[in-house]
């Protein structure tokens, strides 16, 4: 009893955090069709940049729940800056081009990026342990568990929901459909398009970063972390169907929750279990769980 | 014969040359030379699927199945390169075959993802399992050679002269397949699949002769870089980037013949050695930068540096 309420509670944090990494890249792909593999820079300059972030914080004698915010700054200052950048400065010029080559643009971008990173911050790694000390631990069923670590469940439902209604409640949202439904149509109804494709490809950056940012506490930031993570993502998104939000949900769960109990019970299958659930969802639903349903053109 | 195929003769001229120069070379050029070679062949798998209009991010699964089947036959006693490098490519091909049932019916990005999804369960797989060095990998012994043990230096160069000869013999193979009905099928089926099989034709069966051919040809490049470097390990022979590597090959080389991978292998290998030689920090981003400036400003390869010289002269 008490394994499985550890393996619930580890997975579902584990899930909170493949959402979080994961919702960014569904929601460009859902409206760019770009599979981008820079979210994993994202991810990785977040955790960098709010681990500098909460270290000049905690110099200043700030009230210690402020360090919160160097998070979420982080996030924003990450996301924004390279969202802007990427596509204002690489992607608008490709997307005449095949799919596959502007995957490859991006994992081209991504190895700059790590470079950059190096350059940046070095080899060593960082530590941002002290929003973490701050929430202390709880007991769940006589068991201790790290409180930071249960709020990212909360953070991950409240990203969820937000980006959710967002969708389908604001005219914002409606335009962004439009745009994903057809892009050529919206264009000659007179959306702008290239604004939105902007505005998307910031919000998603910046869901990168905040997963990585709010990550970072519990971690040791250090060279590599963005490698791991995009494949994982891309996991996550493939298995809900790419572009569906509630399908990066269920991705999300269904491996976090696979993870922790492979990691519970049969360590030796950790890495392989999430890739055999992969490649399992596409034999049997080939694009996905959630994918919409694709007109063959003739 | 009424018509050579200048594609042939170059490739006959190139083959005779390297064969000669194998004696004269500098070491380290070997290397380098052998590495292109291994990896060139993976790339030539992913020309003829490419030709068919899929791109694989997976086939780093085919090298590291060629590359830990030749090696782990090395740890049970069999040191012969023409075992060794046939079983890593039967090994493959054989995988292959048996997903290939599977992708063949998968297309654009699921095809790619799907192919990654199996070569991350087997960089897991190898992660995980201590007996075969976890993520230190383990080391290969020299090869022999029919019998002939050779030392120092002359294993690189016998290693070289057997893998250039294989080479050659499956390069003029693709090119002549390439030119078949068969291999013509795959412009066809990347243009319209729907109205090929109309025609009478099965796209799914094209798909699948070619994607076990590149599954052949990616375990030959696994086997010989085993042999060729000494080593095996999950991170620089299973893990996805390889995959990327190799995809990053075939876009620098452009898919329009297929002498064009090794050149582009070759040139690879260069940019990665001396990227990694002179900065070694900054080596992804020398890289990563090459690969940007090939898909913006040169995005059929360096072999349309060859088209164009071409219709300069003509």
């Amino acid at each position: 009893m008490q394994e499985l309420i550890v393996i619930l509670v580890d997975g579902l944090v584990f899930s909170s955090y493949l959402f979080m990494v994961a919702v960014g890249l569904t929601v460009i792909f859902g409206v760019m069709k770009i599979l981008n593999v820079t979210h994993g820079s994202f991810y990785a300059f977040g955790a960098y940049m709010s681990a500098t972030l909460i270290g000049a914080y905690y110099e200043t004698d700030w009230p210690e729940f402020g360090g919160f915010l160097a998070i979420f700054a982080a996030a924003l200052i990450v996301g924004v800056f390279f969202g802007i950048v990427l596509e204002r400065g690489l992607l608008r010029f490709l997307y005449h081009r095949d799919e596959h080559i502007i995957v490859l643009a991006t994992f081209a971008m991504f190895l700059v990026l790590e470079d950059v990173l190096l350059m940046i911050w070095g080899t060593d790694p960082y530590f941002a342990y002290q929003p973490m000390s701050l929430l202390g631990s709880v007991d769940i069923a006589e068991m201790t568990f790290a409180t930071y670590n249960l709020t990212l469940i909360a953070l991950a439902v409240v990203v969820g929901l937000g980006l959710w209604l967002g969708l389908t409640k604001t005219k914002w949202g409606k335009l962004l459909l439009a745009v994903i439904f057809d892009r050529e149509v919206s264009q000659a109804m007179g959306i702008n398009v290239t604004m939105v494709f902007l505005v998307t490809f910031i919000i998603g950056a910046i869901m990168g970063a905040l997963g990585g940012a709010y990550i970072a506490p519990t971690i040791s930031v250090s060279p590599g972390i963005g490698v791991e993570v995009i494949v994982l993502a891309f996991a996550v998104v493939v298995i809900g169907g790419m572009g569906s939000i509630p399908g990066a949900m269920i991705g999300a769960l269904l491996v976090g929750i696979s993870r922790a109990a492979a990691v519970h019970k049969f360590p030796e299958i950790e890495l392989f279990v999430i890739y055999a659930i992969m490649a399992l969802v596409l034999a049997i639903r080939p694009e996905g769980l959630f994918a919409p349903a694709q007109a063959r053109k003739i | 014969m009424r018509y050579l195929d200048k594609t042939v003769v170059g490739l006959s001229i190139a083959f005779l040359v390297l064969l000669f120069a194998d004696f004269f070379m500098a070491e380290w050029v070997r290397f380098m030379g052998l590495q292109s070679l291994a990896r060139g062949a993976v790339a030539l798998g992913l020309l003829v699927l490419w030709r068919t209009g899929l791109v694989s991010f997976g086939h780093a699964l085919y090298f590291g199945i060629g590359a830990y089947a030749a090696a782990m036959l090395t740890l049970v006693g069999y040191h012969d390169a023409f075992f060794l490098v046939f079983a890593g490519t039967l090994a493959s091909g054989i995988l292959a075959y048996l997903l290939g049932f599977l992708l063949r019916r998968y297309r654009g990005i699921f095809f790619a993802l799907l192919n990654m999804a199996f070569s991350m369960i087997l960089y897991g797989v190898i992660v995980k399992t201590e007996e075969l060095g976890s993520t230190d990998g383990f080391s290969v012994l020299a090869p022999t050679f029919l019998g002939y043990a050779p030392e120092g230096e002359a294993v690189q160069t016998t290693l070289f002269l057997f893998t250039l000869f294989f080479t050659y013999i499956v390069t003029v193979g693709v090119h002549l397949y390439l030119k078949t009905t068969l291999g013509g099928m795959s412009m066809a089926v990347r243009e319209n699949e729907i109205r090929v099989e109309y025609l009478g034709y099965s796209a799914e069966k094209v798909i699948h002769v070619k994607y076990v051919f590149s599954g052949l040809v990616a375990g030959f490049g696994g086997a010989i870089m085993a042999l060729a470097i000494g080593q095996v390990d999950p991170d620089s022979m299973a893990n996805w980037n390889v995959s990327g590597e190799f995809v990053f090959i075939t876009i620098l080389s452009g898919i329009g013949n297929v002498a064009a991978t090794f050149i582009g292998a070759f040139v690879f290998e260069l940019i990665r050695t001396y990227a990694f030689e002179y900065a070694p920090l900054f080596w992804q981003l020398i890289l990563g930068g090459s690969l940007l400036a090939i898909i913006m400003f040169l995005p059929n390869g360096i072999w349309s540096l060859v088209d164009r010289l071409r219709k300069s002269e003509g």
